[in-house]
């Protein structure tokens, strides 16, 4: 039974009807699960690599079309009926998504989420469905099952809604499993855990799964066979054990050196120091206000030194919601805080908004989301000279629009390309402007909110060399704030481990990497090793 | 900046969301007709009243809820009728009259010799014109006079004191699409800028703001407008003023929660943390980012204050005649629908088109720059 294939795809195609004409996503690509086994479809973003598998279970969005073949036992999924088609689908194949804040329906509890499909699909009573609900949560490692059947999907952290996620998927005891990015919006720790569970289960359950990812590095402990994908084509399929050691296509070998390498070297000691803050504290009130009663108060930096000199990138490294970004807006003065913050030699505690004013130049922040942080509705020209308008007034259209073709080329992007708007541009080419907005105000001091984390491995690595240049031409001072270990060691020559708004250790990177002292810093290493040990270093 | 002279490359022009907005809009068949169609109708209610034969205001005793019609008026069997009636009116009989050609050529006779000036009667009537003597007997009891007959087109018949609906109609339309822009306009100024305000300001300042919103939507509509027509008299400023007052409150509300959302994306925090000011912010990044919404709302907006209007002149609060709307056409026709159904059906047909028309482009242009569908 172990070789039996049980899901092929042959000669997919899936189309896209869009403004700008037709799109192929995915051009005729062949895929074999076979059952029991784990196959992984690895691919950056845009590769086609989900929008396969959605077209294997019918979800493509309305403008979307399939042709080609998907058998599943020897019936075709494309030409399926809705009515056949969910005989299979949440049954014998089910999904889980990269997202579980919204793949579960706030509205109901967990219990109820699970009870209801194990009564539809088998027919069984109430009490029989409960007790196999509870099965499964205990299955997925929740704890407490009995009370968790009765919370509700907000009550859990993103973890314990993405082992709910698995729980779902595994009611009606699939032939194959699909995890779409199942871990991408997790934390380190979280991520590992995830992933053990995974393996376990199908160790237990022997169901195929197949897993989506843009990650090779995840994959290799754990897929039999790896499908690595760009831009609709697979261009390298293969045991994994094979593919790893011996990697044949020249994407595939890129991706395996996509992690950002080298260290930097901490400034002199005598350095400057440009920005300090000492007991700096942020406190959020939640709730309250008019009529409605005690506000609850959430101490989300609590009393953290910290001293940026020049030329030096400070990381500030923790999952999320150990208050990093807000004690990097904190510094910034964008965010009320009590302690003191200094500014070179001036103490901007109790500076405002006037007086932040002409500092704001000489203080730049780049955010995570590079689709976010650029306002849609101007063009990139537009975008990156507005600082220019509020700090050197006096210049002319024309004077502004030749600085924005500086800051572009010193990014390397197109000048050409000024007049386009955001949207146009892929997410590192975004990154790249909002990075270009930051730099044409020549700042001392940059705070770096996770501006790789939404990026594909590739284009990391190319983020942080950018950076890097950036800092060695400028003597730039950054605040670089990530939850990823590799490029955090990549960038930064002082760390600090933040957890519920307090500093559990700092110290110099390499101490820190080699050398952690504190049991949470461990854990973290751990399970960020435990995700990349295999990766081949450049 | 040394190198100014240095060439710098000629840029690629982007397409804008709006371009992508208008490009999605052409692809909408059903929008891009009742857009054509709007324009059409604009174009005939504004300059259509200039061009048509008849003045709105002209009364054509003759024609009194004359039936909708292609060919001319007066038809024949009209000419006997209005003939006897002008003849009768000179107090003398006729003896004979044929047509010839476009002119009436009519024999009178009379007891005593006839006055010249007799003549006038048959100018009076709204079926002839240009009425000469062509002969006179020696002892002046018998003179054959000619007339040229009118031709009067009413393509949607005449109302009850005789008006062509065809003028009025469009001139209604005039009305109605100016009131409908202008109140329009009114609502979505006022709401932007308040809605804008309170979002933008946040905190106490809009918790007050809202509150006011909630004390203004709680006041029954027609009880206001009924207060302000007491108060002021009719007129028409007075009517889209009431009714823009009234329907800001929605836009403010829309505009607002857009406000809130806006104000906490990332560009707006990326800008502050470069220092711009307020007035940056919300010149360069809030409201462009707002308008999106507004516009729909706006194209939605519009029908509603038309519908408003011809209720409240439905119920004889809205234009006063002569001046008319077509929500005082239908309230005329409603009242006429056994005897002159078209005083009806002209101006509900021309409403109704406009209506459906205005809600297919908001609808596509919902469609066209919602993101969700990107």
């Amino acid at each position: 039974m172990a070789s039996e294939t049980i899901l092929s795809v042959t000669d997919l195609r899936v189309r896209f009807q869009t403004l700008d004409g037709t799109v192929e996503a995915v051009k005729g690509i062949n895929i074999k699960v076979n059952a029991g086994e784990t196959v992984a479809v690895v691919g950056e973003s845009g590769s086609g690599k989900s929008q396969t598998m959605m077209a294997a279970m019918s979800l493509l969005s309305t403008n979307g079309e399939a042709t080609g073949a998907v058998d599943y036992r020897g019936s075709n999924l494309l030409t399926m009926t809705k009515s056949e088609l969910n005989k299979v689908r949440g049954r014998k194949i089910s999904m889980i998504f990269q997202e579980p804040m919204t793949s579960l329906d706030p509205l109901y509890t967990i219990g109820n989420q699970l009870i209801e499909p194990i009564r539809r699909h088998r027919g069984l009573s109430a009490p029989a469905a409960r007790e196999e609900a509870l099965k499964l949560l205990r299955l997925v490692r929740i704890p407490d099952p009995e009370r968790r059947m009765k919370s509700y999907p907000h009550e859990m952290s993103g973890g314990q809604r993405q082992r709910v996620m698995i729980a779902m998927a595994l009611a009606n005891d699939p032939d194959i499993l699909i995890a779409d990015e199942p871990t991408t919006a997790l934390d380190v720790t979280i991520q590992a855990q995830i992933l053990m569970l995974l393996a376990d289960l199908q160790r237990k359950l022997g169901m195929a799964i197949v897993f989506i990812t843009h990650d090779l590095g995840i994959v290799r402990r754990f897929a039999d066979r790896v499908y690595v994908m760009r831009q609709g084509e697979v261009v390298e399929e293969g045991d994994a054990e094979a593919l790893f050691a011996n990697p044949q296509h020249a994407y595939t070998k890129m991706l395996l050196a996509a992690e950002p390498t080298g260290t930097k070297a901490a400034p002199p000691a005598s350095s400057q120091v440009l920005l300090e803050g000492r007991n700096v504290e942020v406190v959020f009130k939640i709730g309250g206000g008019f009529l409605g009663g005690e506000p609850l108060m959430l101490r989300a930096v609590d009393k953290i030194s910290i001293r940026l000199k020049r030329n030096q990138t400070i990381g500030i490294v923790g999952e999320s919601g150990s208050g990093k970004s807000t004690l990097g807006r904190a510094l910034l003065r964008l965010l009320p805080s009590d302690g003191v913050i200094r500014f070179g030699e001036r103490d901007i505690s109790e500076a405002d908004r006037q007086a932040m004013r002409p500092l704001r130049r000489e203080l730049q922040l780049v955010f995570q989301d590079p689709f976010g942080s650029l306002s849609p509705r101007m063009t990139v020209g537009q975008i990156i000279t507005e600082g220019l308008l509020v700090h050197e007034p006096s210049l002319t259209g024309k004077q502004r629009d030749h600085r924005a073709v500086e800051a572009l080329r010193e990014v390397g992007l197109d000048p050409n390309a000024r007049n386009r708007y955001p949207h146009e541009f892929s997410g590192g080419q975004r990154q790249r402007i909002a990075i270009a907005r930051a730099m044409i105000l020549k700042p001392k001091v940059v705070v770096l909110d996770e501006p790789t984390s939404a990026l594909d491995r590739s284009v990391q690595k190319q983020i942080v060399e950018l950076l890097r240049k950036l800092q060695a031409d400028n003597e730039l001072s950054y605040l670089f704030i990530s939850h990823d270990l590799a490029v955090v060691r990549a960038m930064a020559d002082y760390i600090i481990v933040m957890k519920q708004g307090k500093i559990v250790e700092e110290g110099p990177t390499e101490e820190i990497f080699d050398n952690p002292r504190e049991a949470y810093t461990q854990t973290l290493m751990n399970a960020a090793i435990d995700t990349t040990r295999f990766r081949i270093s450049a | 900046m040394t190198e100014l002279a240095v060439a710098v490359p000629e840029p690629i022009v982007g397409r804008s969301l709006w371009g992508n907005a208008w490009a999605r809009l052409k692809r909408n068949r059903a929008a891009m007709l009742s857009l054509y169609y709007l324009a059409f109708i604009a174009l005939i209610s504004v300059f259509g009243p200039m061009v048509v034969p008849h003045e709105y205001t002209t009364i054509y005793g003759d024609y009194v809820r004359t039936p909708p019609s292609l060919s001319a008026y007066p038809k024949p069997d009209m000419i006997q009728t209005a003939l006897t009636d002008a003849i009768k009116r000179m107090r003398v009989d006729i003896k004979e009259w044929h047509q010839d050609g476009s002119r009436i050529i009519v024999t009178v006779t009379s007891a005593k010799p006839v006055d010249d000036r007799n003549i006038r009667y048959l100018d009076r009537s709204d079926a002839f014109d240009d009425t000469r003597i062509e002969s006179k007997s020696p002892d002046g009891r018998e003179v054959t006079m000619s007339s040229a007959v009118r031709q009067q087109y009413f393509f949607f018949g005449t109302d009850n004191t005789g008006r062509d609906l065809f003028s009025r109609t469009l001139m209604a339309g005039r009305i109605s699409l100016a009131i409908g822009l202008l109140a329009g306009v009114v609502a979505g100024v006022i709401g932007v800028i308040y809605g804008a305000t309170a979002g933008f300001a946040g905190g106490r300042v809009d918790e007050v703001m809202m509150r006011i919103v909630d004390v203004l939507y709680s006041l029954p509509f027609i009880f206001f407008v009924i207060m302000l027509v007491v108060f002021f008299g009719r007129n028409f400023v007075l009517m889209f003023l009431a009714v823009g007052a009234v329907l800001w409150l929605d836009m403010a509300r829309i505009v607002r929660g857009q406000a809130l959302s806006i104000r906490r994306q990332e560009y707006v925090q990326a800008a502050e943390a470069m220092g711009v000011g307020q007035r940056g912010i919300l010149v360069r990044h809030v409201i462009p980012n707002l308008l999106g919404p507004v516009v729909i709302y706006m194209t939605l907006l519009v029908p509603q204050v038309i519908i408003l209007e011809s209720f409240l002149s439905f119920l004889g609060l809205g234009v006063q005649e002569p001046m008319t709307s077509w929500g005082v056409l239908i309230s005329v026709g409603a009242k006429n629908i056994g005897y002159a159904n078209w005083l009806l059906l002209f101006p509900a047909f021309f409403l109704v088109s406009t209506l459906f028309a205005l809600n297919f482009v908001g609808d596509g242009l919902r469609d066209a720059l919602d993101p969700k569908d990107r």
